[in-house]
């Protein structure tokens, strides 16, 4: 057994960052492992710009993005494991991992940090009907293709959803000379970021059909075409509505999903919304000592807040392993009309790092204005009006330490109210 | 010369294959897809059945029950996951609960063993999230699983040990028979010249019967769609449920798979197309509707593919297993339908009879290997188990499929082995890498690198399932090459 003051599982954007958060703050014996053979976690093959604008004030690409980390995480002399694969993960933080080199390895933690990223969604959580041929990506796995391995998995292409990576795909893919025809998006709205809406599709001329769904897949050994119809309210397809597009390639950018295997097999406590750890105001997930950062708590839209969320979570454990003492989780957080899901869930107000907490949540429906009530179980704390809400965007929300200190507050309730159309526009 | 030429590399084909190889005989398997058990072997409920569905008297009924019996030994011998779990006839109402008496009392008139009724207590004891309508069972307690494609993968592979040759992608174009009644076998890979054929086509008997000048039948295919849940739910039943019975099919099942995880299906609809192995709107609905008459709570938000197989149904709607009368040396083995996974080995141990009365003469090999090569699963194995293996091989602590934990190892063996993965698909039904809830996303770039490397092949020439799958299609920037760079590696 080998024995780890701290344990960060994932090398990505969460990860790095709260390697580092920790060391800076004074915990020195932490390793790192990754299950890929270089740093950085999906940003490698992200090489699109638009990444750092709040942690950096500056534009960045993913690679660059993370190289900052990486050489930082280098300079602090903070150990790492490539190509490790961790297979278990226990309540009381023994870690099971694999890799060539050290064979396998057991190892017994002070804190962990779970940063194990997301996945994405596939054809099977969609069921889209018909063959099941060659030709089907997800938007991720085409990126990696394209990016890192240098193939192009395809020349006539057609994306379904329109998530942020299906988006910066059909950029890629026509500045590659491939044909884009078209991105279906089943809700009225798109799931990305506005940003690129504007400059993935609408510079390159891509239609993004709204309301739309795939209904068949075409081809028996590679993707032919597939069947495009729109949607009523219901998100059932209208008969009639069907068109078929040639295509040899069928792309999907239908969601992320936080990878939660290891959390599940340390009993860990799961969001139902989120589909990540339950996690109090240090990131500290229901068993003490493990926390989380990053996608596999929620889904980000923004590596940005990855980063912060992480350096949170760096100076959780940090917290955590001067005193061992467990958090209260005094007050509890939800989610009311107009959002789906606040983090953290759990707050002990005495515990909060900062002079201030963050709260992250997503609207349930896009709305051009409207206003956010927080709401304790004392009394309102606070409303906010909001420009332009989309349920792609996360709102980001900072409260005092004060307004949450010596109130003997139980409950935080956060929601949303319509407040007609966007101001200036 | 062969001696034999087996048609069709299913589980059926690969049955009789692996039982001739105990023999001194000349035989090859020629199938038209890019691996074994691409049809019906691949894409069916993967149940080992009791044996008291099928009408007593008919092959279905006897092979059943006879394979049923052979199943444990086969899969001991082969290492091939088997569990007898124990099927289940649920009825939810009060017809339904006397249909069950008939069941039972066919069961025992076929020879099943150990078949009983039990009331509603002990059913809901047993599998508490049946819906509350279900008010008896019939518990056939005998039912097992398997998983089929590892099934026939692992007969092909003791047969190639033991001498039979494969040849795959070959579709028989032509049958002729030459006049000192041995037959020229014909496809586009070559000519093979045998004594006897052992037409074991699946879909596509009918044809090669007709092909040869053999007696005249139809296979219709029937269609079966299935979702498949994750296997955090794989504790949704235990046993095989089935629906009480219709004429036209066992009905829609919720079952569990040897490997863990949980179905739905099939549903039955009879179709014209022997390729047809979309799956449709229409049917995903049904089998979910079919599917919550017995289990109400179905994670639907957790499936995490759904596929079709096609059943190979006679026009006498029984097994068609004989010599020909018309064309002597040619044994027909058709319309082997459900419970044609069960019966497979009986299936095989009959046709040997069959060619035997037929005047072939078998004799007993004396260095027949039983066992196929070793087969590593690092899913299943302890901590200490796992350490030794990559201090042995460091390939093993390469871990490539991470839903399903499948290492570098396991997938450059499942390449190397006999009758050898060739595609990424033939690498997940060998590994199950790709199988788990992200279904490839993650793994199968990197299975993709390791197969052009094992095959000395470009990674544009990897495909997902055989010829015309290709998973890429260029290079990036493959523009600025064709425009007289001298760095041209092509």
């Amino acid at each position: 057994m080998i024995n780890k003051e701290l344990v960060v599982i994932g090398g990505g954007p969460a990860g790095l960052a709260a390697a580092i958060e920790a060391k800076k703050n004074g915990v020195n014996d932490i390793l790192l492992i990754e299950r890929d053979s270089r740093l950085g976690g999906i940003l490698p093959q992200c090489i699109h710009n638009g990444f750092g604008l709040h942690v950096f004030k500056e534009e960045l690409t993913g690679p660059e993005y993370a190289d900052r980390f990486i050489k930082e995480l280098e300079d602090l002399d903070i150990e790492v494991l490539l190509d490790t694969m961790v297979i278990e993960l226990t309540e009381n933080k023994q870690i099971t991992a694999v890799n060539r080199q050290n064979g396998l390895m057991q190892i017994q933690a002070g804190a962990v940090i779970l940063a194990m990223g997301c996945r994405e969604r596939t054809r099977g959580a969609i069921n889209i009907p018909g063959f099941r041929p060659a030709g089907i990506f997800t938007a991720g796995t085409a990126q990696r293709f394209v990016n890192i391995e240098g193939y192009l998995p395809g020349k006539e292409i057609v994306i379904l959803g329109s998530g942020d990576i299906g988006l910066i795909m059909a950029r890629r893919f026509t500045l590659e000379g491939a044909k884009v025809k078209c991105v279906a998006e089943i809700m009225p709205y798109s799931n990305g970021l506005t940003r690129n809406i504007v400059q993935c599709l609408e510079d390159f001329d891509i239609p993004l059909l709204l309301s739309h769904t795939v209904v068949y897949i075409h081809g028996k050994d590679r993707v032919e075409g597939v069947t495009i119809a729109q949607v009523d309210e219901n998100l059932k397809p209208i008969p009639s509505t069907e068109k078929y597009y040639s295509c040899d390639t069928l792309l999907l950018s239908v969601g992320l999903i936080p990878e939660n295997e290891l959390s599940k097999m340390a009993n860990i406590k799961i969001h139902n919304v989120t589909s990540g750890p339950v996690v109090n105001q240090r990131m500290e997930t229901s068993v003490p000592g493990i926390f989380a950062c990053g996608n596999v708590v929620h889904v980000h839209d923004l590596v940005d807040f990855v980063t912060m969320e992480a350096r949170l979570a760096g100076r959780g454990a940090v917290d955590y392993l001067k005193d061992k003492l467990p958090s209260s989780d005094r007050i509890s957080v939800s989610a009311g009309p107009g959002i789906s899901y606040v983090v953290p869930h759990l707050v002990d107000a005495e515990k909060i790092l900062d002079k201030k907490q963050n709260f992250f949540m997503r609207s349930t429906k896009p709305m051009e204005k409207a206003r956010l009530f927080i709401e304790s179980d004392k009394d309102l704390i606070g409303t906010k009006v909001l420009q332009h809400v989309r349920p792609s965007e996360m709102i980001n929300i900072e409260i005092k330490k004060e307004d949450l200190i010596n109130k003997d507050i139980k409950t935080l309730r956060f929601f949303l109210q319509e407040e007609g159309v966007a101001d200036g526009k | 010369m062969e001696d034999i030429v087996i048609i069709g590399a299913g589980v059926v084909g690969c049955s009789i294959a692996r039982e001739l190889s105990r023999y001194d005989l000349k035989i090859t398997v020629v199938e038209k897809e890019e691996d074994v058990a691409c049809g019906t072997s691949k894409a069916n409920s993967a149940i080992i059945h009791a044996g008291f569905d099928a009408a007593p008297g008919t092959w279905k009924a006897k092979l059943n029950v006879k394979g049923n019996k052979l199943f444990p030994a086969l899969c001991e011998e082969l290492d091939v996951p088997f569990v007898m779990n124990g099927s289940l006839v649920v009825a939810v109402s009060e017809e339904e609960e006397k249909a069950l008496e008939e069941l039972l009392e066919r069961g025992r008139i076929n020879g099943v063993e150990h078949l009983r009724i039990i009331g509603k207590d002990e059913l809901h004891d047993l599998e508490p999230n049946l819906s509350p309508n279900a008010r008896a069972a019939l518990d056939a307690p005998t039912g097992g699983l398997v998983c089929p494609y590892e099934l026939t993968i692992a007969l092909a592979e003791n047969a190639n040990q033991n001498g039979v040759k494969f040849w795959l992608n070959a579709p028989v174009v032509d049958i002729e028979v030459l006049e000192d009644k041995s037959f020229l076998v014909k496809t586009p890979k070559g000519t093979i010249q045998a004594k006897y054929i052992v037409n074991a086509a699946g879909l596509f008997a009918d044809e090669i019967s007709k092909m040869a000048g053999a007696e005249e039948y139809t296979i219709t295919p029937r269609k079966g769609e299935y979702l498949i849940f994750d296997k955090q739910f794989g504790n949704l039943v235990k046993k095989a449920i089935f629906p009480t019975p219709t004429k036209i099919s066992k009905g829609i099942l919720v079952c569990p798979t040897v490997d863990g995880n949980v179905f739905i299906g099939p549903n039955s609809n009879n179709i014209e197309d022997k390729y047809d192995t979309s799956v449709g709107n229409p049917g995903i609905e049904e089998i979910i509707a079919g599917g919550r008459k017995l289990v109400p709570n179905l994670p639907l938000k957790n499936v995490i593919t759904s596929f079709a197989g096609l059943r190979a149904v006679s026009n006498t709607n029984d097994f068609i297993i004989e010599a020909s009368k018309k064309v002597k040396g040619f044994i027909n083995v058709g319309g082997i339908q459900s419970p044609g996974l069960t019966s497979a080995p009986a299936i095989a141990l009959m046709v040997k009879d069959i060619l035997q009365e037929e005047g072939l003469s078998l004799k007993e090999k004396s260095n027949f290997i039983p066992h196929r090569p070793k087969k590593v699963r690092f899913r299943e194995l302890d901590n200490e188990e796992r350490s030794r293996l990559i201090k042995e091989n460091p390939a093993y602590g390469h871990v490539i499929c991470r839903c399903e934990t499948v290492t570098e190892a396991e997938i450059v063996d499942a390449i190397r082995r006999p009758v050898g993965a060739r595609s990424i698909d033939a690498v997940k039904r060998r590994t199950r890498a790709g199988m788990g809830r992200c279904q490839g996303g993650f793994c199968s770039p990197r299975v993709l690198e390791i197969l052009q490397r094992e095959l000395g092949i470009d990674p544009l020439e990897v495909t997902k399932k055989g010829p015309g799958s290709n998973v890429l299609v260029g290079r990036i920037k493959e523009f600025l090459q064709d425009e007289g760079g001298d760095n041209n590696d092509k």
